[in-house]
């Protein structure tokens, strides 16, 4: 067994994949010791950048600091590409700049030549009444952004009258640390406002577990019905032979839909969902052990122990089944992938789990497709989500060609 | 060619029985499950209408074409007489669309994209597990991981991600449908350069996500070739390199036009729910908006096209595959 371990992680394959494995196995177990919030709150709003976000008042209360930073410089940074080149336009067409004077991507010098020229008395030819107004709005914008000069605090006073607090001068600071309110969304929030980081690890976690959970079912269905083809073999061998073929053919995914469609939307838990990719995905299993099966059948200690007079399924079990072990371990891994890859499809459909308690991988791109996530550019909806469906089976892949090459060594390089 | 005639037949008589079976599950498992759905979702599907007409219509259809009230052998023959005329009943979400009409529409431009797609994805597959297990080496090291994080990426996550790269962030192809909204089919170059601009990034995604697979499968199937005795042999014999790579790659071509035909099923699938994320106008979109309005005799109708396309599929390649492989012909002729 000892041997049996060292030779398995000898191979980096094995190793790398077990790695990634046990690294994301490890945060779905320790991330909500540190984290005890719900997954599922809803703190945020719709599509929330990501980032840290802090109280506005608090802000307020806290005691500022003048720093010497020139905070306007950073500000016209902000102002968008589009402005930028209609404000090189208006600069050509009526400022009398040459084009070649003006770069876009130097902000400081473009807002200056702008300031120099902008008149919106001027006699502006060709422009419609609106595009005019476009400028005077951005003119203003501009100028919004340039002289910001002290912003006052009010309070209301025991009458009612708005009394001023204090003024903050452009240049004042706080510190971050000294704000007490504050949310970090290190992947910024789904449609429901939800944090996705904390949710993307519980939702890892439902959808790992209804890979075990269709991973079981389905190899131990397959090991069944593949032990005793392969072994019993005759009739019963083509009857199981048959089934297994037909259901290679026929689409599994077609089964899964019409299956989780039947059911409806009420009884479809995870448990039944996992329970139904397993019923579904046996085939594969059943035709690899099959073939393991009939290739040891006629060895000799098998042999052996039919002429010794044992029983059928203490046969199967001493001398057979430790034979095609290693076969059925990464057959499971790669039934776990699978199935969790079929939850996935399953829920982009909306034949998921239907259940607003947990949240699944499935669900999660489910809802971040409903509320057309790409289309809005939050990628963090998404993106993340994807990532980790592609680790997990990137993993499980790797660990399963790792154990391939262990025991098969003919793939060996 | 006489040879042949066995074997086609055996294989012909097993697909029809297969289809015969996969008809039978597509009528049989909605009626299994408890509750009775089918009476269940034409309640469902008449409760939004507000039309009495239409709900009427869509109770003497449902009735019509289910007959809920026969026993469940005549509501089999009634099923089977309807699909051989391609009478699928009315949709109950564009009604008074027949669902035969709607799939006829949408069912070109599902085989329009994915057969292309998978062949192009298997052909270049193929083509690059072959090239990386033959120079090794560095190629090969950079190469195999990326092969192997593609093929674990769902074709949903491929699709999405082009997607959002190339359509929203760049903005150089179109994010949606499958010709520009505001126009109206018809055979002028606009149109088809139309057809062909947004053809492009569910076509790359699925065949991308075919690629990765089918490189690690040829790749491993060559290594294994080519540390077979015959090839040591042929080099010790002095034969050229070219003519013993051309057998190497014929051998290891055999399990995977066989690993094609099995995966095939698996491959539609994922390559559905890549249109539906761009709205592409065939079945896999018309599967999700049926799914979403509990349009039962759209599902229904959408589960046996895709199943006997996969079939059909499955078949060709199966009849592929005994004209190349030479076994298959020797058995024949003995």
């Amino acid at each position: 067994m000892n041997n049996l371990l060292k030779q398995v992680f000898r191979s980096s394959r094995f190793t790398i994949g077990f790695v990634i494995f046990i690294i994301m196995f490890i945060t779905i177990i320790f991330y909500p010791l540190f984290v005890r919030d719900d997954p599922l709150a809803m703190i945020g709003g719709l599509f929330n950048k990501p980032g840290t976000y802090i109280s506005v008042s608090d802000v307020l209360n806290t005691d500022y600091i003048d720093l010497k930073i020139d905070t306007s410089a950073a500000k016209l940074k902000s102002i968008s590409i589009e402005d930028r080149q209609s404000m090189a336009d208006w600069l050509v067409k009526f400022g009398n700049i040459k084009k070649s004077e003006i770069n876009i991507n130097d902000i400081a010098a473009l807002v200056k030549l702008w300031n120099e020229n902008y008149s919106a008395a001027a006699a502006q030819t060709g422009l419609l009444y609106a595009e005019k107004q476009q400028y005077i709005r951005l003119n203003n914008q501009i100028n919004k952004l340039i002289n910001s000069g002290d912003q006052y605090i009010a309070t209301k006073d025991d009458n009612g009258q708005l009394v001023e607090k204090d003024p903050v001068s452009p240049r004042a600071f706080v510190n971050s640390k000294d704000i007490i309110n504050k949310k970090t969304f290190v992947l910024g929030t789904d449609n429901f406002g939800r944090d996705v980081l904390t949710e993307l690890v519980a939702a890892t976690g439902t959808s790992l577990k209804i890979g075990l959970v269709a991973g079981t079912i389905a190899t131990f269905i397959g090991l069944l019905l593949g032990l005793l083809a392969g072994y019993v073999g005759g009739t019963l061998d083509d009857f199981i032979l048959f089934i297994t073929n037909l259901f290679t053919v026929i689409p599994s995914f077609i089964l899964l839909v019409l299956i989780s469609f039947s059911v409806g939307q009420s009884a479809r838990g995870v448990m039944l969902t996992a329970s139904i990719i397993g019923l579904t995905s046996w085939p594969w299993t059943a035709r690899s052990v099959r073939s393991q099966v009939i290739s040891l059948r006629n060895r000799d200690h098998v042999n052996l122990s039919k002429l010794s007079g044992h029983s059928l399924h203490k046969i199967i079990f001493t001398d057979i089944l430790p034979y095609v072990a290693s076969y059925v371990v990464m057959a499971f891994i790669l039934q776990i992938s699978s199935g969790i890859l079929s939850e996935a499809q399953l829920s982009m459909l909306g034949l998921g789990p239907a259940t607003t308690k947990v949240s699944t991988l499935g669900l999660m791109m489910n809802w971040a497709m409903q509320y057309k996530a790409p289309i809005a550019g939050a990628w963090w909806a998404f993106l993340p989500v994807i990532l980790a469906i592609t680790l997990i089976s990137f993993s499980l892949n790797l660990m399963n060609t790792g154990l391939d090459q262990v025991f098969n060594p003919q793939l060996r390089d | 060619m006489k040879g042949y005639k066995k074997y086609y037949t055996k294989k012909i008589i097993w697909y029809v029985i297969t289809l015969v079976i996969a008809v039978i599950l597509n009528f049989l498992l909605p009626r299994l499950m408890p509750g009775d759905p089918v009476s269940a979702i034409a309640a469902r599907t008449a409760v939004g209408m507000t039309s009495q007409t239409a709900i009427q219509k869509v109770y003497e259809d449902y009735v019509k074409a289910f007959g809920i009230d026969k026993p469940i052998y005549v509501q089999f023959f009634n099923y089977i007489t309807n699909a051989l005329k391609g009478n699928f009943g009315v949709s109950f979400i564009y009604y008074p669309r027949t669902v035969s009409d709607i799939l006829a529409r949408s069912i070109w431009w599902t085989v329009c994209l994915q057969l292309p797609a998978i062949i192009v994805g298997w052909l270049l597959g193929n083509i690059l597990g072959a090239v990386a297990a033959y120079i090794k080496g560095a190629w090969d090291k950079a190469v195999l991981p990326v092969f192997l994080f593609l093929s674990n990426m769902p074709a949903f996550g491929m699709a999405i991600i082009l997607q959002f790269f190339f359509a929203v962030y760049l903005k150089w192809f179109p994010a949606s449908l499958g010709y520009g909204y505001d126009m109206i089919p018809n055979l002028s170059l606009k149109f088809i350069g139309s057809i062909i601009y947004h053809y492009q990034l569910p076509f790359w995604s699925i065949v991308l996500i075919t690629i990765g697979g089918q490189a690690i499968g040829m790749r491993s199937m060559s290594i294994y070739e080519l540390n077979a005795d015959y090839v040591k042999y042929s080099r010790f014999l002095g034969i050229k390199d070219r003519k013993i790579v051309k057998y190497v790659f014929r051998n290891a071509m055999l399990p995977q036009i066989t690993g094609l035909a099995l995966s095939l099923g698996t491959m539609v699938g994922g390559a559905l729910v890549a249109e539906m994320i761009f709205s592409y106008p065939g079945l896999g979109t018309t599967l999700l908006s049926a799914i979403t309005g509990r349009d039962y005799p759209v599902i229904s109708a959408c589960t046996l096209i895709i199943t006997i396309m996969v079939l059909i599929a499955n078949l060709i390649v199966e009849i592929l595959y005994g004209f190349i492989d030479p076994r298959i012909k020797a058995a024949q002729q003995e």
